[in-house]
């Protein structure tokens, strides 16, 4: 992990025309360095770009501009076939009329291996994904799950430098999508292959990823491993789209931050000091870090309470800003709708969020 | 009718339709209008005796004659001739214009289609005097090889139909998958779009060797000497008379026919 990045973008731009004749930007000068062996989560909503990296990678696009280097060599005008990354597509992509060896088979094919030494790497590779016995199959005849397993399989025979996974568990069940996000970090850990794996889930993401790199509209604006961009949220989008966050508006000046109802706080002591934005900005904090005190002359009045198992929603008109705070069900009785109530917390989980 | 569906209901009665009074007589009736004259065709071709609607007794011997008759075994090679030659070349032009459709741009690719379809709907008296009247222009000579061409370009659009449903059944990221995994565009047709389009050119051949077999109108305006085709040659038989020899004729043209649509079916069923 000394030898650099396995995979280097180096501000990466794309364009697509839509049909009204406009533009949209899907990459907007992205640049991410990918560690070897690593697995990497590029996380956003649909439309955000990340599918449109991850084909420029493949090679199925080919950006506007910039650069894509896999272990230090340019890539981005080698075409897709004689590139050494190999992709599980959405749909799995499995060609029909072949059976799920000759499916394996195919890339090996395609380097010209020997007859011998590919039987063994599809056996290897069923063995793998724990598919054994199930090679003369057509896909057709298989669960979704075990389609998955052979996209994988497929992929994986060719010894990608690195592995592009695109939306690949969007297709199972709750159940079983668990199931295969154990299984990928333990094929990822036992191949060391430099994993790239593109989701709108930020639960799958937190789970699955040594990195989570995380879109917005074309950009990525924050890269960390999963409690950095959890805990430490640089922007109000990532805060919101990571978890559950309320985002409330405060005025900061050098040395204090104030919130409507709340009064000023010590600069000091928020999560992210340094932050010297001056004047009116967004401070993030999570609702599991809010409490209520019921007093008569609270500055917050209870606007709903939602039950849903473990915790207890309530929502908290707080002056301008509505306040979404959970707490734990098993505790004291919650407070009723119309009730006014104090909101605490520590200081320090307030984050000032940058722009953009 | 085994796939029992809600039943269509007369209106003002609440009755079923299928329970209306001459529902059955008129399906009855519409059936015999469609089979009746294939039956007697059939039914003919064995009667002993030359004079077509008195039976006699049962023979085979139209049959043989049919088969030993010079003019018929010549008319029957130009047919097959044409219709092999037809139905390869025009599998070929529709495989390639399938997949040249499918990654045309949205616009074009309705018009284009449009254009290749149109000979579906086009009267085929129109384009049988309009591409006589083209070949005599540009001096091609009437014959089997100007049939031959003429036939490539009405069977284009036969052919093109199944392949066209086939193709569109196919999800794309297939052949991104191929790629990816090292195939190039050569690699990608022969072992993937090909195979995977297989059964849309088999039920595509078929068609076309079935249309261009019994076409009749544009084989007899750019026949010329020599040119006879099968179904021409029944024509100007039936102008004397209609004897058993063509019902025979008829008969065995039907079988191919039928024959063929059912090898069609198989292959295009089995494969979904």
């Amino acid at each position: 992990m000394a030898t650099g990045p396995a995979l280097s973008i180096a501000r990466v731009s794309k364009a697509f025309a839509t049909p009204e004749g406009g533009e949209v930007r899907a990459l907007d000068d992205v640049s991410l360095d990918v560690t070897d062996g690593s697995f990497v989560v590029l996380l956003g909503p649909s439309g955000c770009g990340k599918t449109t990296l991850l084909r420029c990678i493949a090679g199925l696009e080919t950006p506007d501009s910039g650069e894509i280097l896999l272990r230090g060599e340019r890539i981005d005008h080698v075409p897709v076939w004689k590139r050494r990354v190999n992709t599980v597509f959405q749909s799995y992509a499995l060609f029909p009329h072949m059976t799920v060896a000759q499916n394996i088979a195919f890339g090996l094919q395609m380097d010209k291996v020997g007859k011998a030494e590919i039987e063994r790497k599809v056996g290897e590779s069923l063995e793998m994904v724990r598919l054994s016995g199930l090679g003369s199959r057509k896909p057709s005849q298989l669960s979704g799950g075990q389609q998955q397993r052979v996209a994988l399989a497929r992929a994986l025979a060719k010894d990608p430098e690195v592995l592009l996974l695109d939306e690949p568990l969007s297709a199972l069940d709750l159940k079983l999508r668990r199931g295969m996000q154990t299984e990928l970090k333990r094929l990822q850990r036992e191949t060391s292959i430099t994993f790239v794996l593109v989701t709108h889930d930020q639960g799958e993401a937190m789970a699955m990823g040594d990195q989570v790199a995380v879109f917005d509209s074309g950009r990525i604006v924050q890269v960390g491993n999963p409690e950095e961009v959890y805990l430490r949220p640089r922007t109000a989008f990532v805060a919101d789209f990571i978890g559950e966050a309320n985002l409330v508006a405060a005025q900061r000046d050098s040395s204090s931050l104030t919130i409507e109802g709340l009064g000023a706080i010590d600069a000091a002591t928020l999560a992210n000091p340094e932050a010297v934005e001056t004047g009116a900005v967004t401070v993030a904090i999570r609702p599991e870090n809010i409490s209520l005190a019921e007093t008569a002359d609270g500055a917050g009045v209870v606007a709903d309470v939602t039950f849903v198992g473990g915790d207890i929603h309530v929502d908290v008109e707080l002056g301008a800003n509505r306040l979404n705070v959970r707490i734990p069900s098993h505790g004291a009785q919650p407070p009723r709708v119309g009730a006014r109530v104090h909101p605490t917390f520590l200081p320090q989980s307030l984050r000032v969020l940058a722009d953009s | 009718m085994s796939a029992r569906t809600k039943p269509v209901r007369v209106k003002g009665t609440g009755e079923s339709l299928r329970d209306f009074p001459t529902f059955k007589l008129v399906s009855y009736l519409v059936l015999l209008f469609l089979y009746l004259p294939l039956v007697l065709v059939v039914a003919y071709s064995f009667n002993s005796n030359r004079v077509v609607t008195v039976w006699k007794g049962f023979t085979f011997s139209w049959y043989t004659n049919v088969l030993a008759n010079d003019d018929i075994q010549r008319a029957l090679m130009n047919s097959l001739r044409v219709a092999i030659v037809a139905t390869v070349v025009s599998v070929i032009i529709a495989t390639g214009l399938a997949i040249g459709l499918l990654r045309m741009h949205r616009a074009g690719r309705t018009f284009a289609w449009g254009l290749i379809g149109a000979p579906l709907i086009i009267p085929e008296i129109v384009f049988a005097i309009g591409t006589l009247a083209l070949f005599v222009q540009i001096r091609i000579p009437l014959g089997v090889n100007a049939i031959t061409l003429a036939h490539i370009a009405f069977c284009v659009p036969f052919a093109l139909l199944p392949i066209r449903a086939r193709l569109r059944g196919v999800d794309s990221a297939v052949y991104e998958a191929a790629a990816d995994l090292g195939a190039n565009e050569w690699v990608i047709f022969r072992r993937i779009t090909l195979p995977l389009l297989m059964p849309g050119i088999v039920a595509g051949a078929l068609l076309a060797f079935i249309i261009s077999l019994d076409d009749f109108i544009v084989s007899y305006f750019l026949a010329g000497p020599g040119g006879t085709t099968l179904p021409v040659y029944i024509f100007g038989m039936i102008r004397n008379a209609i004897t058993p020899g063509v019902n025979a004729l008829s008969s065995m043209l039907l079988a191919v026919s039928i024959l063929i649509v059912m090898i069609s079916y198989l292959l295009t069923r089995k494969k979904r």
